[in-house]
C-alpha cells in the first residue's frame, strides 16, 4: 500500500508497507533460525501455526469490517505479527494458546481499533501479555538449549508435543523443560544465592545465558542489516539498550552479586529482539526523533525495572505496552520545529 | 417533572438510560464484583434494595429538604441504608458478605443512587421513586450478571459457581460446569476482563440501538410514501 502524499516538494522512496515488512521479516530470519538451532522444531512449528492464524484472522475481520482483502492482507503486517508473537512464546506452546493469543492481537488489538495504523498497542505484544497472563503454567515450557540438554525432540514428536499435549513414552515435562536464564537469576536472587553462585551452572554463557546470547547476536544482525537500509530509526534501539546498559551497569556496580552484569541483561531474554523489532513498529512507537530517544529510554529501564523488581521474569512486552500508552503524550511534546517558525511555533 | 409515566420509567431503566450502560455509573463495583454471577447477583441485589430504600426515603422528605443541604441529607440517608443492608447480609449470609467485602460498605458511594435522588427521586411521588429504584436496580443487575456470566464462564468454565453462598446448601447442584477439565482463561477473571467485557457489553448495546434506529428510519420513510 502506498499512502499519497500531499503538497510539494517531496521525495516518494521506492518504500511501501509490504516492502517495510517484507525486509524485517528477512531480517528475522537468522535469529529464528538460530532460536531453532536452540530450542528445536517447536519454533518453526510456532511461526507456521501463528502465521497462519495471523492471515485467517486477519481476512475474516477485513470480511467482518466490509474492507478489501488485498491490499491488506498481502502487506504482510499481519504476517509478521503472527511471526513476533510466535518468537516470544516458549517452544512447546501448545496450539490453542497461540490461537487465543494471536487471535486476540489481531482481532481486538489490531482491528477492533481500526487496522493497520490505528492501533495504539503492538498487536503482536498484546497477545502475547494476554497469554502470558491468562496461561502462567504453559507459558514456562521453555526447554533447555539443544547444545546441553540430554535430549531433544524429533519433529513429530514435538507435533505430538504441541497440538496434542503428549511426550513420547517415559518423558515427564519436568525433564525437558527448563527455566529461563532470567527466570534463574529471579528465582535465585530471590532466595538470597549470590549471582556468581547462580551463574555458575551450564545454563550460562559468556554473554548471557546458552544459547540466548547466540540467538541475541542473530537478531542483532539482523537489526543492524534493517539501521542500514533505513527501515528503522537508530534513535528507538539505541536509547533502549543504552537505557537498560546504563542502568543496571549503574547497579551492577553496586552490588555485583545481587545485580546482574548489563551485558547479561542485553544478551537475555528478548533485549535485543524487542529493542530492533518489536519497539520500532512504526505504528505504535513514538514519531517524532527526539520522541523515539524518550521512547526507547523508557522501554529500557521499565525493562530494567520489571526484571529486577518485578513478579515476571522478563519485562520487554509489558515495558513496550506501558510505553505505547505514553506515546500520544510523548509525541505531543516532542514536535520538531517546523521550518521557518520558531520552537513555539511562532513564525521565525 | 412529576408527570414521568410508568411505562417510560420502565423502559428507561431497562435500557435507555440504563445505569450501568448508558449513565455509566457505579463501575467501581461493576468491574470488581462482576467475576462470578453469584457475586454479581448479590451485589446487584444489595444495590437494587439500597436503591429502592434511599429513593422512597428521599421522595418522602422532598417537600422538606432546603436545596443548600440536599446532598449531605441524601448521603445521610444512603449510607443508613446501607449499614442496615451490610448488617443484614452480616446476619443473613455471612458467607457471601465475606466474598463481597469492602464492596458491600462501598455501595454508599455508588454513583447511581445519589444520581437517582437528586435527578428523580426528589422531583416525584413516593410510588414512581419506588418504581425507579427497582427498576433501575434491576437494570443496574441484569448488566451485572450478564457480565459476571461471561467472565466466569470464560474464565473458568463454569456458572453459578458457589450459587451456596446465597441459596444457602440446597443450591449446590446449580452450578454448571460448562466445559469439562478447562484451563481457565485468567485474562477474564482479572481486572482487565472487566473492562473488555463491559467494552463489549457497550457495543453490543450500541449495535442493537442503531439497528434499531434505522429500522425506524425505515418504517418512517415507508409511512410518508404511503402517505405521499
Amino acid at each position: 500500500m502506498r499512502f499519497k502524499t500531499f503538497s510539494s516538494p517531496h521525495m516518494a522512496p521506492a518504500r511501501s508497507v509490504n516492502r517495510v515488512m517484507g525486509q524485517v521479516l528477512l531480517a528475522l530470519i537468522p535469529g529464528t533460525a538460530a532460536m531453532t538451532w536452540y530450542f528445536g522444531w517447536g519454533v518453526l512449528i510456532n511461526v507456521s501455526l501463528a502465521v497462519t492464524v495471523a492471515l485467517a484472522c486477519e481476512a475474516l475481520m477485513l470480511l467482518v469490517r466490509g474492507r478489501t482483502l488485498t491490499p491488506h492482507i498481502t502487506d504482510l503486517s499481519a504476517v509478521l505479527a503472527g511471526w513476533l508473537f510466535a518468537l516470544a512464546v516458549p517452544p512447546l506452546t501448545p496450539w490453542w494458546v497461540t490461537l487465543v493469543g494471536v487471535g486476540f492481537a489481531m482481532v481486538v488489538a489490531k482491528h477492533l481499533y481500526g487496522g493497520l495504523g490505528y492501533n495504539p498497542f503492538n498487536p503482536a505484544m498484546v497477545g502475547y501479555v494476554v497469554v502470558l497472563i491468562s496461561f502462567p503454567r504453559e507459558m514456562t515450557l521453555w526447554l533447555s538449549p539443544s547444545v546441553i540438554a540430554e535430549l531433544n525432540l524429533s519433529l513429530p514428536q514435538t507435533f505430538a508435543a504441541i497440538f496434542a499435549g503428549t511426550l513420547p513414552d517415559g518423558l515427564t515435562w519436568d525433564m525437558i523443560t527448563a527455566a529461563t536464564p532470567l527466570d534463574r537469576i529471579q528465582t535465585g536472587v530471590g532466595l538470597a544465592h549470590p549471582i556468581s553462585e547462580i551463574q555458575n551452572s551450564p545454563f550460562f554463557g559468556y554473554l548471557g545465558g546458552v544459547g540466548w546470547e547466540w540467538i541475541g547476536l542473530w537478531f542483532l544482525v539482523g537489526g543492524l542489516w534493517l539501521l542500514k537500509r533505513g527501515v528503522i530509526g537508530w534513535q528507538i534501539p539505541v536509547a533502549m539498550l543504552g537505557t537498560l546498559t546504563l542502568l543496571s551497569g549503574l547497579f551492577w556496580l553496586i552490588n555485583p552479586e545481587t545485580y546482574a552484569s548489563p551485558l547479561f541483561h542485553v544478551f537475555s531474554g528478548a533485549a535485543i529482539l524487542g529493542a530492533f523489532f518489536i519497539a520500532t513498529d512504526p505504528v505504535s512507537a513514538s514519531t517524532t526523533p527526539r520522541g523515539r530517544l524518550i521512547f526507547g529510554a523508557g522501554v529500557g529501564a521499565l525493562v530494567f525495572v520489571i526484571r529486577t523488581w518485578g513478579g515476571y521474569a522478563e519485562g520487554v512486552a509489558f515495558a513496550v505496552l506501558l510505553m505505547n500508552m505514553m506515546v500520544p503524550l510523548i509525541d505531543h511534546y516532542t514536535q520538531p520545529r517546523v521550518f521557518g517558525k520558531t520552537t513555539a511555533g511562532k513564525e521565525g | 417533572m412529576n408527570d414521568t409515566p410508568y411505562g417510560k420509567i420502565v423502559a428507561d431503566g431497562l435500557w435507555y438510560n440504563n445505569a450501568a450502560l448508558v449513565q455509566l455509573l457505579g463501575l467501581c463495583p461493576l468491574l470488581a464484583i462482576s467475576g462470578t454471577v453469584v457475586n454479581a447477583l448479590g451485589l446487584g441485589l444489595a444495590t437494587t434494595l439500597t436503591l429502592i430504600a434511599s429513593n422512597v426515603s428521599v421522595s418522602f422528605i422532598r417537600n422538606w429538604v432546603r436545596p443548600e443541604i440536599r446532598i449531605p441529607i441524601y448521603v445521610l440517608i444512603i449510607a443508613s441504608v446501607v449499614t442496615a443492608i451490610e448488617l443484614a447480609m452480616n446476619a443473613y449470609f455471612h458467607e457471601l458478605y465475606l466474598v463481597l467485602g469492602i464492596f458491600i460498605p462501598l455501595i454508599v458511594t455508588n454513583c447511581a443512587i445519589i444520581g437517582r435522588a437528586e435527578a428523580f427521586a426528589s422531583k416525584h411521588t413516593i410510588p414512581k421513586a419506588f418504581v425507579d429504584g427497582l427498576i433501575m436496580g434491576i437494570g443496574f443487575t441484569l448488566v451485572l450478571v450478564a457480565l459476571g456470566g461471561m467472565r466466569e464462564a470464560i474464565g473458568q468454565g463454569t456458572l453459578f459457581d458457589q450459587a451456596h453462598l446465597m441459596f444457602g446448601e440446597a443450591a449446590r447442584g446449580l452450578t454448571v460446569t460448562l466445559i469439562e477439565d478447562y484451563r481457565g482463561f485468567l485474562l477474564a477473571i482479572l481486572p482487565p476482563g472487566a473492562f473488555i467485557g463491559l467494552g463489549l457489553l457497550l457495543a453490543v448495546k450500541n449495535l442493537v440501538d442503531d439497528r434499531l434506529a434505522k429500522r425506524a428510519a425505515r418504517r418512517a420513510e415507508a409511512l410518508g410514501e404511503a402517505r405521499a
